[in-house]
């Protein structure tokens, strides 16, 4: 048998990623506004990185994007067409493996797209083969899910999103409940997924370097309400990316101090009105609320 | 964002009275309930309360006419065809009102209404709505269980993870296929509780429901044994119910975790 990193998914010359818009997107959820006039361009097959504290509205972007939630103005459009709902070309991998159905079995799980579109057991059977073989879960084929670890689970997620050939792939912070190693694991695994694929990719998350490890592109955005995109970054750093490099530690201060100044404000906003609940994880150096 | 907890290996459900050394202290239980059962007889006399022996010998001569054995059939038949039309019905009608909002508000006030009103209230509507046959009595079994059914299964319908409803919808599926391949498998532990509690229901019913014109059944027979002041024999009857009870939810426990084990039953 092959290597399973040797599994090439996409036949060359078979439509691959699409191109993704944002145009003044702005949302609201009744008097509260989550976003404000958002735009941002991702080049069909690149790696988008929303990064921002947490809370700042990046999931609700990505929900957008989903089709899971309309905009209250401006447009988000794949490929020049506007999303109205979702569907399997915008592959949504999800933070909890909640989103698993845990009564089927892993390979199950995997072709519940095909299968929903009435595509036969054997063809079935075929793509559970390729597209586990593609995250390296070939022998988990009949387990449950609740007998693999978190990051088998999410494997299975990237998978099961992956089978339905999808052109975006959108992904809600899906290691940050993984711990440290898996989580490096499955940052390095992305390139190699990315690669069979060509699918481009929105990835949401509040973690710096899990952000340049994996980004083509950037964008930071402003702690909420009404989060706007602070700064953009184009990233061109060789792959895979040397975390001890000169060019990434830069990288990582001016992201550092971008996101740091939100956090500050963010905690100024808190100290203005007591009530508010904790907005989440302060970063290590980052003075706590006065 | 926070994290979420990720456990890897799910813990072990506790192990309750299992092995030998549960099974030997529930045996001494019984044993003890047994002893204070003929402790009291004694006290207070055979025309009062019939000790265990002489329930025994009651049980036997029931046995030996064939009336106990009748009795259990009849009731066991009407508890598992109206408990079995309360899940029919009440399944499929707890996931579309927990689907549907407006059939969930449409049908809530008519349920939280007559699910005060027990069955016994009913029963002479009953026997002049459906007569003195078997249907009186499946009928209101049937009542006393599709509520209890539908509740648990509405309550499931919500509870059910919202990614996975969004993950179904974003890999393809449409409303029916949720229902189908979703909704329903992630609802089964909730409609498994549901009919568990249904069926204890059903045994509490089912001696109301044969209170009038039941020529068999093990509410009959108590009812028949007052008449006659046979006290040994309403003992039985007492005894038989809750002994089928209690084999009843053993069965649907072991069938349940058997054959829905994949949908995490756990009872």
């Amino acid at each position: 048998m092959a290597p399973e990193t040797e599994v090439s998914v996409r036949p060359p010359g078979v439509r691959s990623g699409a191109a993704v818009r944002f145009e003044q997107v702005s949302i609201w959820f009744d008097d509260f506004q989550a976003v404000r006039e958002v735009s941002l361009e991702v080049a069909p097959g690149e790696l988008l990185c929303l990064l921002g504290p947490s809370g700042c509205g990046k999931s609700t972007l990505l929900s957008t994007l989903a089709g899971f939630l309309p905009t209250t103005s401006g447009s988000v459009t794949v490929d020049g067409r506007p999303v109205t709902a979702p569907g399997p070309e915008l592959g949504m991998v999800f933070q909890s493996s909640e989103a698993l159905f845990d009564w089927l079995p892993v390979r199950s799980n995997v072709t519940f797209g095909p299968r929903m579109r009435g595509v036969g057991r054997a063809e079935r059977a075929a793509i559970a083969d390729e597209y586990l073989g593609l995250v390296g879960l070939r022998h988990c084929a009949d387990k449950m899910p609740d007998q693999l670890s978190g990051g088998m689970r999410q494997r299975v997620q990237i998978a099961r999103v992956l089978a339905n050939q999808p052109r975006v792939l959108l992904m809600d912070e899906p290691f940050g409940a993984l711990d440290a190693q898996t989580r490096s694991v499955m940052q390095r695994e992305m390139d190699r997924i990315r690669a069979a694929t060509g699918c481009t990719v929105l990835f949401v998350t509040h973690d710096i370097g899990e952000a340049i490890v994996l980004a083509d592109h950037i964008a930071v955005m402003t702690a909420g309400p009404a989060a706007r995109i602070k700064s953009s970054y184009r990233v061109e750093l060789p792959r895979p990316r040397d975390e001890t490099s000169a060019e990434f530690v830069a990288l990582q201060r001016a992201l550092r101090r971008d996101i740091g100044d939100e956090v500050q404000a963010a905690l100024r906003a808190q100290g203005l009105d007591p009530g508010e609940p904790d907005p989440g994880e302060p970063n290590p150096g980052e003075p706590g609320p006065s | 964002m926070t994290l979420t907890d990720d456990p890897v290996i799910p813990l072990p459900a506790p192990r309750r009275g299992t092995g030998a050394r549960g099974a030997l202290i529930s045996a001494g239980s019984v044993l003890l309930g047994l002893l204070v059962w003929q402790l009291l007889a004694a006290r207070f006399g055979p025309a009062l309360l019939a000790s265990p022996l002489e329930t025994l010998r009651a049980g036997i001569e029931l046995a030996r006419d064939g009336t106990l054995f009748d009795s259990v059939l009849a009731s066991a038949r009407r508890i598992l065809i109206g408990w079995g039309l309360g899940l029919l019905v009440g399944v499929p009608v707890g996931l579309v009102m927990g689907r549907v909002q407006i059939i969930r508000t449409l049908l809530d006030p008519h349920i939280e209404f007559f699910r005060f009103i027990p069955p016994v209230a009913f029963v002479t509507l009953a026997v002049v709505w459906f007569g003195i046959g078997e249907s009186s009595k499946v009928v209101l079994i049937f009542y006393t269980s599709v509520f209890i059914v539908t509740l648990n299964t509405v309550a499931g319908v919500l509870a059910v993870n919202e990614s996975k409803l969004r993950a179904a919808v974003s890999l393809g599926a449409g409303r029916r296929q949720i229902m189908l391949y979703v909704v329903l498998p992630a609802t089964v532990p909730h409609v498994v509780t549901g009919a568990r509690l249904a069926m204890g229901n059903s045994f509490l019913t089912i001696v109301s429901a044969e209170i009038v014109a039941a020529q068999v059944g093990l509410g009959a027979l108590i009812w028949t044994s007052r008449n006659y002041g046979r006290i040994d024999w309403v003992f039985v009857g007492i005894i038989v119910l809750g002994v089928l009870g209690f084999v009843f939810d053993r069965v649907l426990r072991i069938v349940a975790r058997r054959v829905l084990r994949r949908y995490a039953v756990k009872l």
